[in-house]
């Protein structure tokens, strides 16, 4: 393993003391209970937003808080879900008076973490709603799974959500936003590499140099598919034709597209997947009237790509060109 | 004889140790069919426990299983950790103010255990989780009541019925958990929740092997 840390152990620490240091104007890191909130917060009377999940995904969630996003964000183990007491925490830090929502990722044990959390949260009096992502469409949504994971929706929704948050709307009506975003919304992943956890010391699986896994969470949770490496364009298309097959999408849609990187994939590739992705809505006759291209939910060092959809009204248009400041993410201010 | 606060200290103090030792074999069971980190939760949630122990080695054996379980829920994360913590929890509940432990006041802790984990976890028998070790464990300890048999005898059979139920998760298609977005790609593969389970189980039967 080649990595530039110090020890496993430290990883998050260390990170989090660094967010510390570069932020400080934005956000407040509090530890033991690990969590980061909005350096103005609480703010009384808007709905506190909440997300978390293990770390190994920045700028996800840590770097998404600050004004017109995140209130707080709650950083578990690389690749591990936070525990409950991280989430009590933050929600009583957040908490304006007006409730509290967690944006949940639908992973197993993030699930259980949040749940267990938002119980507790309850019983000491605070209004908390929960709405979880579950956008990959390379999972099979069935009795029989845990149903699909939440992947690039999630970055969508805590934007829309934060915003909505900004504009005093109820916690009800800024779970709503988040509800939409994730029926409107479907993504998916494929990787080229694997990526090595730093407590594990070596790649999660292995990954020949002339192969692709497609369909790839972001935990370097191996794929459904396993194949012959082939040309970007053809990649693509087929990310591209599970999701648009999956929502019924009329001609003349309006959608955000949002090309990520899983960390180890240079912007120059991104632009070449973009490029595709664009061609191919078009020729469904659908609109892209708004775009996000970059690394923002990542897998460690893992070089890959996923792609998202999302349908947009009126209402999320306003929501996703609201003002922004937030360590990852940040216009209109 | 019955299971004494002590043992159940021990008990406590072994499984530390056997999730230590098999820490990196819980990790690579995790890799294949998961996110490769369900041994470094375990061993930092129990070396969390192991730092607790000077506060409650003196309390009642509900408080040392509570105790554990809330140590976990507050460190291991992942799924692992609201299971195992509510295991723990659901059998401290079971044992509040009790000294010692018959035969039956463990086989009713690990079955409240049990019903804590399939509430928490939604799985079923046949899913390729924990519970796929523990009902079979738990089933052997009620049998065994039944035939009267000595503690240590039991607890063996016991541990033995989660070996055997651990190793019967390798066929199975994973329906619950991140092994399950593999689909038929989890067939062949050792559940490491159902493993983990087998070693805790089996560090009581070991641990308290002189206990007839």
């Amino acid at each position: 393993m080649k990595k530039l840390i110090n020890k496993p152990e430290d990883v998050v620490r260390e990170e989090l003391e660094g967010i510390a240091y570069a932020h400080g104007d934005l956000v407040k890191v509090h530890y033991d209970p690990n969590f980061i909130v909005r350096a103005d917060g609480p703010i009384k009377g808007k709905v506190g937003v909440i997300s978390g999940g293990g770390s190994g995904h920045e700028p996800m969630h840590g770097g998404f808080v600050g004004m017109g996003m995140l209130d707080a964000a709650c950083p578990g183990a690389v690749f591990t879900s936070p525990t409950p007491d991280q989430m009590l925490e933050a929600t009583k830090a957040v908490n304006g008076g007006a409730g509290v929502l967690h944006i949940v990722k639908n992973y197993t044990g993030d699930i259980m973490n949040f749940e267990m959390a938002a119980d507790l949260a309850r019983a000491e009096g605070i209004e908390v709603e929960a709405v979880v992502t579950d956008d990959d469409v390379a999972v099979k949504d069935s009795l029989y799974t845990a149903g699909r994971r939440g992947v690039g929706v999630t970055v969508l929704a805590e934007k829309l959500c934060g915003a909505a948050a900004e504009q005093r709307r109820s916690l009800k009506d800024v779970a709503d936003v988040c509800r939409k975003a994730k029926n409107l919304g479907r993504t998916m992943g494929m990787a080229l590499t694997s990526c090595t956890v730093p407590h594990v010391g070596k790649p999660t699986f292995d990954l020949p140099e002339d192969q692709m896994e497609i369909g790839i969470g972001i935990h370097g949770e191996p794929g459904r598919v396993r194949m012959p490496l082939k040309p970007v364009d053809e990649i693509v298309e087929m990310l591209m034709e599970p999701i648009i097959s999956d929502i019924p999408y009329k001609s003349g849609d309006e959608v955000l597209l949002f090309v990520n990187g899983m960390g180890g994939t240079p912007l120059v590739e991104l632009y070449i997947i973009y490029r595709k992705a664009y061609e191919i809505a078009n020729k469904h006759g659908l609109k892209v009237v708004r775009n996000l291209i970059g690394p923002y939910i990542t897998s460690l060092e893992m070089a890959g790509t996923s792609i998202t959809l999302l349908k947009m009204d009126d209402d999320m248009l306003k929501l996703w060109d609201a003002p922004v400041k937030t360590p990852g993410l940040r216009w209109g201010v | 004889m019955s299971i004494t606060r002590d043992d159940a200290l021990a008990w406590i103090k072994a499984v530390a140790g056997v999730i230590n030792t098999n820490s990196t074999y819980l990790t690579q069971l995790d890799a294949a069919i998961g996110d490769a980190d369900h041994g470094a939760n375990m061993d930092r949630g129990f070396k969390a426990v192991l730092n607790k122990m000077p506060e409650i080695s003196d309390k009642d054996i509900g408080t040392i299983f509570k105790t554990t379980g809330m140590t976990l829920i507050s460190t291991v994360g992942g799924a692992g950790g609201p299971l195992y913590g509510t295991f723990f929890l659901q059998a401290g509940t079971k044992t509040v103010g009790k000294m010692e432990l018959s035969l039956s006041d463990w086989a009713e802790a690990l079955e409240s255990a049990l019903s804590g984990v399939l509430m928490r976890g939604k799985a079923e028998l046949g899913d390729k989780t924990m519970v796929d070790a523990l009902t079979p464990a738990v089933n052997a300890l009620k049998q065994a009541i039944k035939d009267n048999q000595p503690i240590n005898k039991a607890l063996g059979l016991s541990a033995e019925a989660a070996k055997a139920g651990m190793e019967g998760t390798i066929p199975l298609v994973a329906r619950k958990g991140r092994a399950s977005y593999l689909g038929e790609r989890s067939a062949g593969h050792q559940d490491p929740g159902a493993t983990s389970t087998y070693l805790i189980l089996n560090a009581a039967a070991e641990t308290w092997k002189e206990v007839a």
